[in-house]
């Protein structure tokens, strides 16, 4: 007790769970967007099987619509395998960079936020790719439901990658102008919880979206 | 008058060094001034939302009355509800939040200052977004349920809808924002000892509630996400001809839709709860089941959306479920209720407004939850549902509950706020002017509904027999605002009376009582240490009687955050950004582009100027 | 000082409330609610009556209860501001058990009948004494059919009295809700799926009902009416529904009716209407219905195919083609009201109707033709005709 009564007299005083309240803020913000996620994931079952037309979610046959029209598959697992593999080696890079922030060793940290950095970067440019690709094979958000709630839902996790690419790029730069001090990690630590989270998802959606027939 | 107002002027001047003016209400990050900002823009609305219900009363009070037309009578119900709901009750429990819980936990703000204001002026923003449409001569049709498929291009073409989705849309991040804020300080700023089992009941069923916006609003976001693809890109969720299914929408509005009206409630279950211990003289009744009553029913609450759609025929496994799990929520709700009762038993109960108001809640909740037990029985919710006999019940929860405790609310923490008790004779005229017109409005509705008048119909023929109790309910409805007229008197009263209430003018059990009245710009010169569940209580009773009035002191050495202009950028932007997104059939991308970039410029500034 | 005042209060308070009680208890009688749900005339009906009236007993006894207690704490517990402290109780945990399991034993008698209640009224009844409707609900008007005899009418449901009637639901547009007070509570109406109720009626009488899902503009005039017949009545309303189509029109028609139905299809061509030779056949029906002598009744005719009526409504009551925007009208001269249980049915009101649609019904989709009050005259006594 006179512990705290010393610690309630400073003017900083500890947080009463010990936590940083950002940290807690962005757990938060986390199991808040958990919750998103699963709404859009929900959606994406409750569609899936249902089209009428263009090109349906089977990824590794072809089927004909009522209308007698042949459809080819056109999801490309492998592709995806070696996007969804980047993402989660990303994980383990932020990791790293982070220990080196803790550590204070500048280099490691630019060079380990930089691979973390190419890995979402090769990740939004497959799905930039990846939807391209199926607009030219007839798949549009309108074509049927399996579309819209496929672009819907892969959309908006490319939304937040996108995000934490900017979010580590910035602090990429505060990092090689040497601003990313060791007493200033947490800055990284919370963008990389954001970052696994994000990483979290896709290993949910990959399997719903790809594997799953 | 002006030598008073001027004379007091002078001493607040010497008091503290409190900065004034516009510029500094529009970079505050004071959670005192973010809660009075919030509680009068919320009042400011509350008032219109009123004026539209006065409104819709008057189409109503005669038969095939076309004092509105059917259009506008539409508009006027959707904006009432949406309204009420979504820039009244929400945002003035808000102001509570922001205003009580970092004083009641012992804390000089909460746990994101920039957050806090970022959050309110998302709020203004979604408020002035939605009443826009006043201006345009499209306000939102559909109700504020706005049930897929009516909503949609085909059925829906104006722009109308357009500026309900995007409204929610923008308060719904400003739910989001506060929420995270107030779980975080929550459970990060509370003084010293005081452990979670010892927190002011009001912070509790706050909290509990930002858990119920957490989990809740990503599921509404979604939802509106989709009707926004369907409405704007030519997906087809909610469409039946593209293969969508409109009772998606129900099933997904709901999910959100209940914890929504816990969401709406529970904030005045704490208030009452902190009233009616403090003017019974004793302390809350089952301090522990009143605190796992609320945690069970905001669980409950996330099990129980299909009890909404009984009528869609969802089959008899899914009816029994539905209905059974939403009888449970009757068992926690009685526990408050009976705990409410157990705590002015044998009290010693002083009739101050503000416990005029918690027995007027107890008395009307009770109706609302009995008229709710009614409901969750399908085959008779059956005929009850989509009648005036809802309407009566969720007004009887909403309005007996929300409203009645939010005024509690305001009355007892008025003198914390302002530094000015408000009048008690006025105080009592406003009660009693309230409760009969809100029983004169609301009661006669349950006889209408089971007697089969539906709701959400901007007339109905003479010959229904709807003719005589319609009318007794408009009647009803202006003395239910003539009580809100002496209300406005009274703070005006108040205001231009002298700024003399002492720190604690109840014989508070809580912390935000123990310093002066309003609070210095950091609450507390020294961090307090709580001992137990009414530390106020304890320490006077210690003492033998009651606490010196406490010192105005300099505050030299106290860091404060620094004042910021960025959360309002920011908010700017990110409103400018759902503009575009619904303009962008005119614009191109350019709208969404220019408001995201003004959003990023406010962003990154924001984090990057020194947090003081 | 707190008595006196209270003392003070209290009558005027009683004075102000007397006049509102007597208006209040002059409108609590089901009585005087023709649209009432409290007064249940169907099996199915009554399984939802009489759980809400067990709940609501319950409700009352609960309400009388705590409300009791409340204002015994009220009154009783009064104190100064000079008094004692009271003892400080914290809680009574045997209390608080007894205060959470007591409910509990309540509700638990409410889901007992509720449960039973929800199986029984989602039996779906069948056999060949069932009869069968089809409601399709529309922006802002019923249709019904009876796909067993071949009948389509609209806005006005006829059905016997002691038989079981399946409803199958539909809409042709947004969700809506059918709600028929006397005869079952609500059951919503999808665009893409198919819903159902079923009861037996048991007391002949026009019973009104709604529309109570919210379906846009026009809500609020979306009404209809229960024709409960006697089992006689109700198969001379059919025999007699059943000579309003094309076959009966055929193998009744005489030269006058050929020149009409001739003089109509050459009308028909020039309107928009998808069906010129349904609307030959609607004119034959009609005409054989009406005296042809009536020089009203057949500029009425003429223009019912030249103002493009033919195009949303159809007249014929036996194998009436689906999808139509608007009602149909075979039986519209023996309505008791038209705009969907809006207005009764006068030849003047019809005659307003017919001119500007939307004068009467703001939102209604049907458009204002242009008719002059000439025109309308000989309109409605074309349409009155259709009995």
């Amino acid at each position: 007790m006179s512990d705290h009564a010393a610690h309630a007299a400073a003017a900083h005083p500890d947080t009463a769970t010990g936590i940083d309240s950002r940290k807690l803020a962005i757990w938060t913000f986390i199991g808040s967007e958990c919750l998103f996620f699963a709404t859009l994931i929900s959606n994406y079952l409750v569609h899936k099987e249902t089209w009428l037309t263009g090109p349906g979610p089977f990824p590794h046959e072809a089927w004909t619509s009522p209308a007698g029209k042949v459809f080819e598959p056109i999801i490309e697992i492998p592709l995806v395998t070696l996007g969804t593999a980047l993402l989660l080696f990303s994980s383990l890079f932020v990791v790293l960079a982070l220990a080196n922030a803790q550590r204070g060793n500048r280099r490691g940290l630019l060079l380990w936020l930089g691979c973390t950095l190419l890995c979402g970067l090769f990740f939004v440019g497959m799905q930039v790719y990846e939807f391209t690709h199926f607009v030219h094979k007839g798949l549009t958000l309108k074509t049927n439901l399996f579309g819209g709630s496929f672009f819907v839902l892969t959309g908006f996790h490319g939304t937040h990658v996108s995000i934490g690419v900017l979010w580590l790029f910035t602090l990429w730069i505060l990092a090689w102008r040497g601003k990313l001090t060791a007493d200033k990690s947490l800055n990284l630590e919370i963008a990389a919880l954001y970052w696994h989270f994000v990483d979290v998802v896709w290993v949910v959606i990959f399997p719903v979206v790809y594997l799953i027939k | 008058m002006a030598t008073t107002a001027l004379g007091h002027r002078a001493h607040a001047a010497a008091g503290h060094a409190e900065p004034t003016g516009i510029w500094s209400w529009i970079t505050t990050v004071d959670h005192k001034r973010i809660g009075i900002l919030y509680g009068t823009t919320a009042f400011m609305f509350f008032l219109m939302g009123g004026i539209e219900a006065l409104l819709l009363r008057i189409q109503l009070g005669s038969p095939d009355n076309t004092f509105l037309s059917p259009t506008t009578y539409n508009e006027l119900f959707t904006m009432h509800g949406t309204t009420m709901i979504f820039l009244a009750i929400m945002p003035i429990s808000a102001a509570f939040f922001n205003f009580i819980i970092p004083l009641q936990i012992g804390a000089r703000d909460v746990a994101f200052p920039r957050l806090n204001a970022f959050s309110y002026w998302v709020f203004l923003m979604g408020g002035l977004f939605l009443n826009v449409s006043w201006l345009f001569g499209a306000a939102p049709d559909t109700g504020w349920f706005g049930y897929a498929n009516l909503t949609s291009r085909q059925y829906s073409p104006g722009i109308n809808v357009d500026f309900w989705l995007f409204g929610l849309q923008i308060l719904g991040v400003a739910s989001l924002a506060a929420a995270v804020n107030f779980f975080t300080t929550v459970l990060n700023l509370r003084a010293p000892g005081m452990r979670l089992m010892r927190m002011p009941i009001f912070t509790w069923m706050s909290f509990i509630t930002q858990v119920l916006l957490l989990l809740a609003f990503p599921v509404i976001t979604v939802a509106l996400i989709l009707l926004m693809f369907d409405r704007f890109f030519g997906t087809n969720f909610y469409v039946p001809s593209g293969g969508g299914d409109p009772l998606l929408w129900q099933h997904l509005f709901w999910i959100f839709g209940h914890p929504e009206v816990y969401i709406l409630i529970l904030p005045a279950f704490g208030i009452i709860s902190e009233i009616l211990p403090v003017f019974s003289r004793k302390p809350l009744f089952g301090y522990a089941a009143m605190v796992f009553s609320g945690i069970f029913i905001a669980f409950l609450g996330f099990g129980v959306w299909s009890h909404h759609m009984f009528a869609t025929g969802m089959g008899p496994i899914a009816d029994t479920y539905f209905s059974l799990v939403t009888m449970l929520i009757a068992i926690p709700t009685g526990v408050k209720i009976f705990n409410w009762l157990g705590t002015a038993w044998g009290g010693s109960i002083q009739y101050k407004t503000p416990m005029y108001f918690a027995l007027g809640f107890i008395a009307m909740f009770i109706i609302g939850g009995l008229s709710g037990v009614m409901h969750a029985s399908p085959p008779a919710d059956l005929q009850q549902t989509d009648t005036y006999f809802v309407v009566a019940h969720f007004h009887y929860v909403m309005f007996g509950g929300s409203i009645f405790g939010l005024v509690a609310g305001a009355y007892y923490w008025w003198p914390k706020m302002f530094g000015r008790v408000l009048n008690e004779r006025l105080g009592k005229w406003h009660f009693w002017l309230m409760l009969i017109g809100f029983n004169v409005t609301f009661f006669p509705m349950h006889i209408l509904g089971l007697n089969g008048m539906p709701r959400r119909v901007y007339t109905y023929p003479a010959g229904l027999g709807f003719e005589t109790l319609n009318l007794l309910e408009t009647i009803g409805a202006f003395i239910l605002a003539s009580s809100f007229a002496v209300f406005l008197y009274n703070i005006y009263r108040t205001w231009r009376g002298p700024r003399n209430a002492p720190a604690d003018p109840w014989n508070g059990a809580t912390l935000e009582w123990s310093i002066p009245s309003p609070p210095q710009e950091w609450n507390f010169a020294e961090v307090p240490v709580v001992h137990g569940r009414d530390p106020l209580w304890e320490a006077k009773r210690e003492r033998s009687g009651p606490l010196p009035e406490p010192a105005r002191v300099s505050g030299e050495g106290i860091h404060l955050p620094n004042p910021s202009y960025w959360p309002l950028v920011t908010a700017l932007g990110l409103t400018a950004m759902m503009a575009g997104v619904m303009l962008i059939h005119h614009l191109g991308p350019w709208g969404i582009l220019a408001g995201g970039a003004i959003m990023l410029f406010g962003i990154f500034n924001w984090v990057f100027e020194p947090a003081g | 000082m707190h008595l006196r005042i209270r003392a003070l209060r209290l009558p005027r308070r009683v004075a102000f409330v007397l006049p509102l009680l007597l208006l209040f208890a002059a409108g609590c009688s089901p009585e005087h609610y023709p649209q009432t749900g409290l007064r249940p005339l169907s099996d199915y009906a009554r399984i939802g009556d009489d759980i809400q009236n067990t709940t609501f007993y319950w409700a009352v006894g609960v309400f009388v209860l705590v409300e009791g207690a409340l204002l015994y704490a009220i009154f009783r517990f009064r104190g100064k501001p000079d008094d004692p402290e009271p003892r400080q109780i914290h809680g009574n945990t045997a209390i608080e058990i007894i205060w959470t399991v007591v409910p509990a034993l309540i509700l638990a008698a409410i889901a007992v009948p509720t449960v039973r209640g929800i199986f029984e009224t989602n039996a779906i009844p069948k056999g060949p004494e069932v009869l069968t409707v089809e409601v399709v609900g529309h922006q802002w008007w019923w249709e019904f059919r009876y796909p067993d005899l071949k009948l389509t009418t609209a806005n006005e449901l006829h059905i016997p009295v002691g038989q079981t009637v399946l409803v199958r639901m539909g809409s042709g547009d947004v969700i809506h809700s059918f709600w028929p007070p006397r005869f079952a509570g609500k059951r919503d109406v999808f665009p893409n799926r198919e819903t159902r109720m079923w009861f037996k009626a048991e007391k002949a009488g026009e019973y009104p009902g709604q529309c109570a899902e919210f379906c846009g503009i026009e809500h609020g005039r979306m009404a209809f009416r229960v024709m409960a017949q006697t089992p006689d009545e109700f198969q001379a309303w059919v025999a007699h529904m059943q000579t309003l189509g094309p076959k009966r029109a055929a193998a009744a028609a005489t030269d006058s009716v050929r020149t009409a139905s001739a003089g109509a299809a050459v009308q028909t061509g020039k309107t928009p209407a998808a069906k010129p030779q349904a609307g030959g056949q609607d004119t034959a029906a009609a005409a054989q219905a009406a005296p042809p002598s009536d020089p009203a009744y057949a500029a009425g005719e003429k223009l019912f195919m030249a103002k493009g009526c033919v195009g949303c409504h159809s007249l014929q009551a036996v194998d009436a083609p689906k999808g139509m925007i608007g009602p149909n009208l075979a039986n519209v001269g023996a309505r008791t009201t038209i705009g969907a249980g809006s207005f009764k049915n006068t030849d003047e009101t019809l005659a307003r109707w017919i001119q500007n649609p939307q004068l009467l019904k703001q939102g209604v989709l049907m458009p204002n033709l242009g008719v002059t009050p000439d025109e309308a005259k000989s309109l409605v006594a074309f349409l009155r005709a259709h009995k």
